[in-house]
């Protein structure tokens, strides 16, 4: 408890890379600690697809959530990803890939959903080709 | 023992082929002996090919890109000669041969010409321009170099062993799968473009954390030069768009060895899924070409007007809205695929909003040189004639963008002449703006201006001569790649545009003859002051060529232009630093490593087209053990003394007060 505090009078976001004396347990704390968030988070979504526990058609949602969880853990944890001043250009990288990814991910869905647009049915095809 | 190769795979029946290889092995033995007989291979091996000096790698880059462009531009001439005479199927070249010689010049001007160009010119000038010593990874810099021209090494061999792709420079599936592209010539395309693709990768994530994290104290981001922050789009570009192209290969690539069916026409396959991917890489590309030349007529225009760049912020501004706006526009290049109104909309207004941006450049550069007093040296002769150049090729590229324009005019020469238009008119004239403004730079001195001048005014007349007859008969209906035509009114046009070619062709013999010449005649373009244009940014700041170590002390930034405000002050502000801010200066060491990885990576790429699979475990085994045994070195750096940087120092400042005073 004593070390916590210490911490938070320091100002320390979560998986912020410690420094100084005793760093080497913080930091194995911090990856214990999100080891542990991320085998939970794992544990529930193989859990929850499964069982009755929520309506059936939410399901896909939940996994969802936990899978956009699981992303933050592994970025604030294992990529000490924080909100602290050394971190502003990690941020910045992250948001344009994120940004990039959801711009080719979401543009192709919407192209390839489209494609057929100007086509006319099958069966029209076929009687063209007869 | 030898997977598909054998010696039927030498195409004997295909005599230009045949010459033109035997031409080049004999121009490649030559230039070998020549440096085994005067023994210059210790020099080369120690200072250039093991380099990790951001400057020779930099310098490496151009002059692949050169040796490429020659090879790019004779796959031109044969295409303008062709059609010139194919009327009625005349013309000397046979259809498999002709869609092999513009799959390749497309490939080359792309990937091996325009590319390297543009990353060379960002490796030689950036760090420079920053006032920091090196790249942030150097020895990747060299893995990255290296393995660009591995991917160069395999498109030539296809040129003697086998075959090129005749897909087209995109590859474009079903054609290029195995159904209806069984040769090797496709297989040749795929592997020497995701080895160089890797290379691009890392120089892009090489320049972008170099600007990210190396900077001159001081030099915050809007004090950086604008070719360095064209550089910063342009590289976040290709590190955000290069993967993609990895990935689509990679899925052809299963689909051509492991019988996957991502584009395949039966199976459950979607061709269209490959045509969208290509492009969503493809036309971020295009600005990743653009971009650094942008920056280099930025640097162009303010040093050759003597004026500070007119609308820095608005220019920063501009540029990070193309590196965006340019992923949200890649429908555009297949319009008339399928897409419905509202999809096709949508991109074209995408399209169109990208000339904002470009335009704010554009009036930038004009602002820039009036009230300016303008310098007429080659530079700035490329950069008048790119914003004419440009403004035509941006305003058909915005009448293509609209669809149904589109519609009337996809895949016909019109689209050919555009992209011309733009690639040439932008990056190459931006290339050889770049060239010649740094040449100096690189090697202390001046490129013949005389002859630069003869070869710009070829090739402006050349381009305009070669590509607007396409405008002209892209309207009357002229398709793209079309190896004879039945319809005799094209055929006039068609001979002008191969007499365009011709002038191209001069202006190309110019450029090598003011190389020549200027070699010659370097005691008496020398130019000792490291400061010939009277340039404004840090990279003139130092000797040239530059030290090693760049600077000896390094600049303490106080505002845009340092250099140039350094020089209005007095000359106190570009007096030697005291004795004791000297220090000795650790660069890293030269490696082996990329350029031994970079030949076990050719081997194994021509090992996998030819299906050669113990050689291939081979090949990777040991580009691996390269690898590691960098790892394992145990000296990384080498240091250079105090001393010596501070006499070189002193001695620079005392060369450039002479040439001054």
């Amino acid at each position: 408890m004593n070390e916590e505090r210490d911490l938070a009078a320091d100002d320390v976001a979560p998986g912020d890379e410690f420094e100084g004396a005793g760093s080497l347990g913080a930091a194995v704390r911090s990856y214990l600690v999100g080891f542990l968030l991320a085998i939970v988070l794992t544990a529930v979504s193989f859990y929850l697809a499964r069982s009755t526990l929520v309506w059936e058609p939410s399901i896909p949602i939940a996994l969802s959530v936990l899978a956009i969880a699981q992303m933050g853990v592994h970025l604030v944890f294992f990529l000490h990803i924080t909100a602290g001043p050394d971190s502003v250009n990690n941020i910045m990288a992250l948001a344009f890939g994120l940004l990039i990814v959801m711009l080719l991910v979401f543009g192709s869905l919407w192209i390839m959903a489209n494609l057929d647009h100007n086509m006319l049915p099958m069966d029209q095809i076929l009687n063209m080709q007869r | 023992m030898w997977g598909k190769l054998s010696w039927a795979a030498i195409p004997l029946h295909e005599p230009i082929a045949i010459v033109a290889s035997a031409v080049v092995l004999l121009v490649l033995a030559g230039v070998v002996g020549w440096v085994l007989v005067r023994g210059h291979f210790a020099y080369l091996w120690k200072q250039w090919l093991t380099s990790v000096d951001h400057k020779r790698i930099g310098i490496m880059y151009v002059v692949l890109a050169l040796v490429m462009l020659l090879r790019g531009f004779s796959d031109a001439i044969l295409m303008r000669s062709q059609q010139a005479l194919a009327l009625h199927g005349g013309g000397y070249l046979p259809p498999e041969h002709y869609d092999q010689i513009f799959s390749a010049h497309g490939t080359i001007m792309i990937f091996f010409v325009a590319m390297p160009f543009v990353i060379g010119l960002m490796n030689f000038v950036v760090p420079l321009q920053l006032g920091v010593r090196d790249v942030a990874f150097p020895v990747l810099n060299s893995v990255g170099f290296w393995l660009t021209a591995a991917g160069a090494l395999l498109v030539n061999v296809s040129l003697m062993v086998g075959e090129f792709a005749r897909t087209g420079w995109l590859a474009y599936p079903p054609l290029s799968e195995l159904t209806y592209s069984p040769g090797v010539g496709v297989d040749y395309y795929l592997w020497a473009l995701q080895i160089s693709g890797i290379g691009t990768l890392i120089a892009g994530i090489n320049l972008v954390t170099t600007i990210l994290k190396l900077r001159a104290p001081g030099m915050n981001y809007l004090r950086m030069p604008m070719f360095c922050w064209t550089a910063l789009a342009s590289s976040l570009l290709m590190v955000a768009a290069f993967p993609i192209l990895t990935a689509t290969f990679a899925m052809l690539l299963l689909d051509r060895y492991l019988g996957f069916h991502f584009f395949t026409n039966e199976a459950g396959g979607n061709v269209m899924m490959y045509v969208n991917l290509i492009w969503a890489w493809g036309h971020p590309e295009v600005y990743i070409l653009v971009l650094p030349a942008f920056g280099i007529y930025s640097e162009v225009f303010a040093t050759f007007s003597r004026k500070a760049l007119f609308g820095y912020r608005s220019m920063v501004a501009a540029t990070m809205a193309i590196c965006l706006v340019s992923f949200m526009v890649w429908l555009h290049h297949f319009f008339t695929m399928g897409a419905g109104a509202n999809v096709n909309t949508a991109f074209g207004i995408a399209t169109m909003v990208i000339a904002v941006p470009t335009g704010v450049k554009i009036f930038n550069w004009l602002f820039t040189m009036y009230g300016g007093r303008l310098v007429f040296a080659t530079p700035i002769l490329w950069s008048l004639a790119f914003v004419v150049t440009f403004v035509i090729g941006g305003m058909t590229g915005v009448l293509l963008a609209a669809p149904p324009a589109d519609f009337v005019l996809h895949n016909s020469v019109f689209l050919v002449a555009h992209f011309h238009n733009v690639i040439i008119g932008g990056t190459l004239f931006g290339a050889f703006a770049g060239y010649t403004y740094w040449f100096p730079k690189a090697f202390g001195f001046r490129l013949h201006d005389g002859l630069g001048k003869a070869a710009f005014w070829c090739w402006v007349v050349g381009f305009y001569l070669a590509f607007m007859p396409l405008y002209a008969l892209g309207l009357t209906g002229m398709t793209r790649r079309l190896q004879h035509y039945e319809v005799a009114a094209w055929q006039p046009w068609l001979v002008v545009a191969a007499v365009g070619a011709a002038f191209v062709l001069a202006g190309i013999g110019f450029q090598v003859a003011q190389l020549v010449v200027s070699i010659r005649r370097r005691e008496a373009l020398r130019d000792v002051s490291g400061d010939p244009w009277n340039g404004r940014t840090l990279e003139w700041s130092t000797a040239s060529p530059p030290p090693s170590f760049n600077f000896a002390v390094l600049p303490q930034v106080q505002g845009q232009d340092d250099f140039w405000r350094r020089k209005q002050l007095s000359d106190a502000a570009l007096a030697s630093p005291a004795d004791e801010e000297y220090q000795d200066i650790h660069l890293p060491r030269n490696s082996a490593t990329g350029i031994v990885c970079a030949f076990f990576a050719s081997v194994m790429g021509f090992a996998l087209v030819w299906h050669i699979w113990w050689l291939v475990g081979l090949a990777f085994l040991c580009a691996y053990a390269t690898f590691v045994k960098l790892a394992w070195r145990e000296q990384q750096e080498d240091s250079v003394p105090a001393d010596l940087a501070r006499e070189l120092d002193r001695a620079h400042r005392a060369a450039r007060q002479g040439s001054a005073a």
